[in-house]
């Protein structure tokens, strides 16, 4: 048993519903009981739908346990096949029919229905909802294209001669994070490349499109959440090559452009393709404040590498803290932080996170809808970047988080929750202020009400209680002068120094010994 | 039945009644935790559960940003599951850790899945089992909020349910007056001036405020339901000597003033005074409903299943807004409670309990309502359709009871067909 006060994903078949709910022509009969139909309000609510997601749960409840639950799965089969007439069935389970065991996949296959029905195993109990996505977009490729599988060891022809090159790109769904906007912005890059794109899926996609897959020279692996398994499967057994870099900031959409050019094998000026904003806005003096804030990343595995290399090389912050709760990324983003010089927090646990961010005492959380909570309780400014999200993170306006435009959009959006600079000077200056200071938040946010909120959270609740320190009454009050964005820092480095340094109380001095000593 | 009072002579309700299976697009109980935190404001909720339950919770309360949040989900894993891991030690290690990180609680409610329930997992046992080992520091009891048992609002139901065997005992000389079914604190404030003025004294609501305020029970205990889903709760507290006053439920300026009504008769109070006590806010009520008649008056309306609060709904449209009903959907009807609301309703409507989705749905697109009451899932779809729609939670989520509420309550149901007039973006056919 497992204490969540948050959970990172939600359970494998909310990943197969999305598979299902991004594309046409697609059903999914779910076996599940009453109230597991929460999951149409992820699509119509938080994705603002106005469809409701293809899914027919066969709801069942306690009287039903026992002898009719299994006939519940034939009928729900047959009114989907029926009604829906979709081009593909998938049928699974959740976690609740995992336990009684009908077994709806065998039950499909031997019912004759007047559709292919592809079952699906989704493991409610070991597995979460990206890998759900995974499996059930790679069991639908495989399961339509494997009858067009050439030979093994059969070279992949090469593009007929004045032939336009063409990419698939793969992963794409529904609440995925900024999905729809990526899509139309790396569509419009590749287009300025002069490459087609040949199918986008699941996202959009029909199982006909599913077909067509092969009759592209590579897969665009955007996210590889959901399409690492079907994209390498796709270069196995089709000799489909893979372009794996993200482009999420300027410098790695330069890498994928670059990459592309060369799996596709055109002669592609970089600089022509198109340019962002980002790095005039990063390098002009306004920015200059931004030098060194010490942020921590928690995401999803694409986003948070992604992440730490915009951070650190884009925006000039340095990277405190890389973590991800997908475990199935967990190698790379381990081989990313070794990058920073970090350990990577590989965890789906959320208090494992908290502690950490609580440890660090960052001035910048980029993370999920979870990490705000966090962010909340200890005052630290955050921006989210991945998901788990919510209804605001599927936004009207067009929000990539990829491509150029991508890039603009992330310098905007991490900007914003942080004291503007200005404000943080006259901070450091003037500390009683009726209406600037530590007890409200950047006065640029308003009424927003989150972002920087000084409770002066570090000592207290969490802290490691080493041999009982004591702060002087005069280092207690010196140590509030000292902005509450890098008040935590300050505190737990002075702490750091007097165990270092066998001291038991705080004072004045102390706290300015340990300024300097840290200061290098 | 002897223990209910004040009831009308009509009961039964005259038209047709249905009952439907199939696909029920329903919440389970589970998610009466979302309103039950803030109610309770020391309670803590942990679902034994999988990550679908969790996933369920978050995706409706999670975005409110929590610093600390009140509900947590112990999921199972595969070692549970397989009978390696001991349940009853692992939910102890669980219960012993979250205890240990939150200082403020004083009532911990395990609650109960469909997987907990499906394994056989008993919580109620477990309970007692930490009670002992966390006595004089915190109250643990367990409901089920399982899909397979309750529906939405049932969950609250089964939460009191959980607390009845714990009331202490009323004095015999003694009466009180139990008010059954989470209010808004301001429907509190209301609802306790007017019995002052009515001279009730001894008024209880449950739940109340702080997990501590628990009413005792007794023979001299009347009971009477501000919410149409507390049935089971009301059978426990019947079962524990009280009395349950019949009426209908306090929605709208007809429903509260009944309501009201039945409690002052059963207190003997005379007629005269409670009619000077109730005139003021009684008409106020009705000025403020006919503010938003104009705009509902001759609709028509199609209520599908959801919170057991499309009755008391659709009385207080018909008979007080004018509205034509197509049909009631409720996920679960309760005759007890409903006594006093059948005889209220329009002889002819239809009230199906029970949901078989795809064919409900074909109904209201069928006769195309000015109006549809359903749950967010189905909303967008049909406004995409054309249909206007409101979304059902939120009248579990608004304070919509007592005679102060009667025009926030027809204003809720206006609003939607006041957009579709104001908007010019779009359309809506
Ligand atoms: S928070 Fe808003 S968008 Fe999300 S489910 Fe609730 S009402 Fe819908
Ligand atoms: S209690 Fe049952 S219906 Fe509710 S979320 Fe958990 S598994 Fe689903």
């Amino acid at each position: 048993m497992e204490l969540t006060l948050w959970t990172y994903e939600g359970p494998p078949h909310v990943g197969a519903i999305r598979v299902a709910a991004s594309m046409r022509d697609v059903h999914l009969m779910l076996h599940s009981p009453q109230g597991d139909t929460y999951a149409d309000l992820l699509f119509t609510m938080i994705e603002r739908e106005g469809r409701r997601p293809p899914v027919t749960y066969t709801t069942f409840q306690a009287r039903d346990l026992g002898s009719s639950t299994a006939e519940m799965v034939i009928n729900s089969l047959r009114e989907s096949a029926e009604r829906f007439k979709p081009q593909v069935l998938l049928v699974a389970d959740s976690c609740t029919a995992e336990l009684i065991q009908d077994q709806p996949g065998a039950l499909a296959l031997g019912a004759d229905l007047p559709v292919p029905v592809i079952p699906l195993e989704m493991a409610a109990y070991t597995r979460k909802e990206n890998w759900g996505a995974a499996e059930t977009f790679y069991q639908l490729v495989r399961g339509l294209l494997s009858r067009q599988a050439p030979p093994p060891g059969t070279e992949r022809p090469p593009r007929e001669p004045g032939a336009r090159p063409s990419v698939n790109l793969l992963g794409p769904t529904k609440l995925g994070f900024r999905c729809r906007d990526d899509v139309v912005e790396i569509e419009r890059l590749l287009s300025s490349m002069g490459v087609d794109v040949n199918v986008v899926a699941p996202l959009g996609a029909s199982p006909q499109d599913l077909q067509a897959i092969p009759k592209a020279d590579a897969n665009v692996n955007l996210c590889p959440e959901v399409s690492d398994l079907t994209c390498s499967w796709l270069a196995r057994t089709f000799g489909m090559p893979t372009i794996s870099t993200i482009p999420m900031g300027w410098g790695a959409t330069r890498d994928f452009i670059a990459e592309v050019a060369s799996a596709l094998g055109l002669d592609v000026d970089v600089d022509a393709v198109g340019e962002s904003r980002l790095p005039w806005y990063s390098r002009s003096i306004d920015s200059t404040y931004l030098t060194g804030k010490r942020v921590f990343v928690f995401a999803d595995g694409s986003h948070a590498i992604a992440a730490a290399r915009v951070a650190r090389d884009e925006m000039g912050f340095e990277v405190v803290g890389l973590g991800t709760y997908s475990r199935e990324r967990a190698r790379d983003v381990r081989a990313a932080a070794k990058e920073y010089g970090l350990e990577a927090l590989i965890t789906d646990n959320y208090l494992e996170v908290e502690a950490k961010v609580q440890e660090l005492q960052p001035e910048m959380v980029l993370g999920t809808q979870m990490e705000r909570h966090i962010a909340k309780r200890l005052g630290i400014p955050c921006a989210v970047i991945s998901t788990p999200a919510h209804v605001q993170d599927y936004p009207a306006r067009y929000s990539p988080q990829m491509g150029f435009e991508g890039a603009n959009v992330l310098f905007d959006t991490w900007v914003h929750p942080l004291i503007m600079g200005l404000e943080e000077h006259l901070l450091h200056m003037f500390r009683d202020d009726f209406e600037f200071n530590d007890s409200v938040g950047p006065s640029h946010l308003g009424s927003e009400g989150e972002g920087a909120r000084a409770q002066d959270s570090s000592s207290g609740a969490g802290q490691p209680d080493d041999g009982a320190i004591v702060w002087d009454f005069e280092a207690e009050k010196e140590l509030k002068k000292i902005p509450f964005f890098v008040r935590g820092k300050a505190r737990r480095n002075t702490e750091k120094f007097a165990v270092e340094h066998g001291l038991t109380t705080i004072e004045v001095d102390t706290l300015y010994d340990a300024k300097a000593h840290f200061s290098n | 039945m002897s223990t209910v009072i004040a009831s009308s002579e009509d009961v039964q309700h005259p038209g047709p009644q249905t009952q439907e299976r199939g696909q029920r697009a329903v919440f389970c109980g589970l998610t009466s935790i979302i309103w039950l935190h803030r109610r309770i404001q020391d309670a803590f909720f942990l679902v034994v559960g999988s990550r679908t339950c969790a996933h369920l919770i978050q995706s409706a309360a999670g975005v409110m940003i929590f610093a600390e949040p009140r509900f947590a989900t112990a999921i199972l894993g595969e070692r549970d599951l397989a009978g390696m891991a001991d349940c009853h030690e692992e939910l102890d290690r669980v219960v012993s850790e979250l205890i240990a990180r939150r200082s403020g609680i004083n009532r911990l409610f395990l609650v109960g899945s469909c997987p907990s329930e499906v394994i056989k997992l008993d919580l109620e046992t477990a309970a007692a089992k930490l009670q002992t080992k966390h006595e004089n520091r915190v109250r643990i009891s367990a409901f089920s909020g399982s899909g397979i048992e309750t529906t939405f609002t049932q969950g609250e139901d089964e939460c009191l349910k959980s607390t009845v065997a714990e009331l202490p005992v009323l004095e015999a000389s003694k009466q009180n007056l139990i008010v059954l079914g989470t209010v808004s604190d301001i429907v509190e404030d209301q609802f306790r001036r007017l019995f002052d003025d009515l001279g009730i004294k001894d008024v209880h609501f449950y739940p109340g405020r702080k997990a501590g305020d628990l009413p005792a029970v007794g023979k001299g205990t009347r009971v009477i339901a501000a919410q149409p889903f507390v049935g089971e709760t009301a059978r426990a507290l019947i079962g524990r000597g009280a009395e349950l006053i019949s009426a209908p439920f306090p929605l709208g300026a007809e429903g509260s003033k009944a309501w009201f009504e039945a409690v002052a008769a059963t207190y003997g109070v005379d007629a005269e005074r409670t009619q000077q006590v109730l005139e003021m806010p009684y008409q106020r009520a009705k000025r403020a409903v006919s503010v938003h008649r104009s705009k509902l008056e001759g609709k028509r309306i199609h209520l599908l299943p959801d919170s057991q609060l499309e009755i008391p709904m659709a009385r207080f449209l018909s008979e007080e807004c004018g509205l034509g009903i197509n049909e009631i959907g409720t996920p679960f009807h309760d005759q007890l409670v409903m006594r006093g609301e059948l005889a209220r309703l329009p002889k002819e409507v239809p009230i199906v309990e029970g949901q078989d989705l795809d064919p409900a749905l074909s109904r209201v697109r069928a006769s195309r309502p000015d109006l549809t009451v359903c749950g967010m899932g189905i909303a967008n779809a049909l406004e995409s359709e054309g249909l206007r729609t409101k979304w059902s939670i939120e009248l579990v989520f608004s304070p919509v009871q007592g005679f102060d509420q009667a025009g926030d309550l027809a204003g809720l149901f206006a609003k939607p067909l006041a957009r579709q007039e104001i908007l010019e973006v779009g359309s809506w056919s």
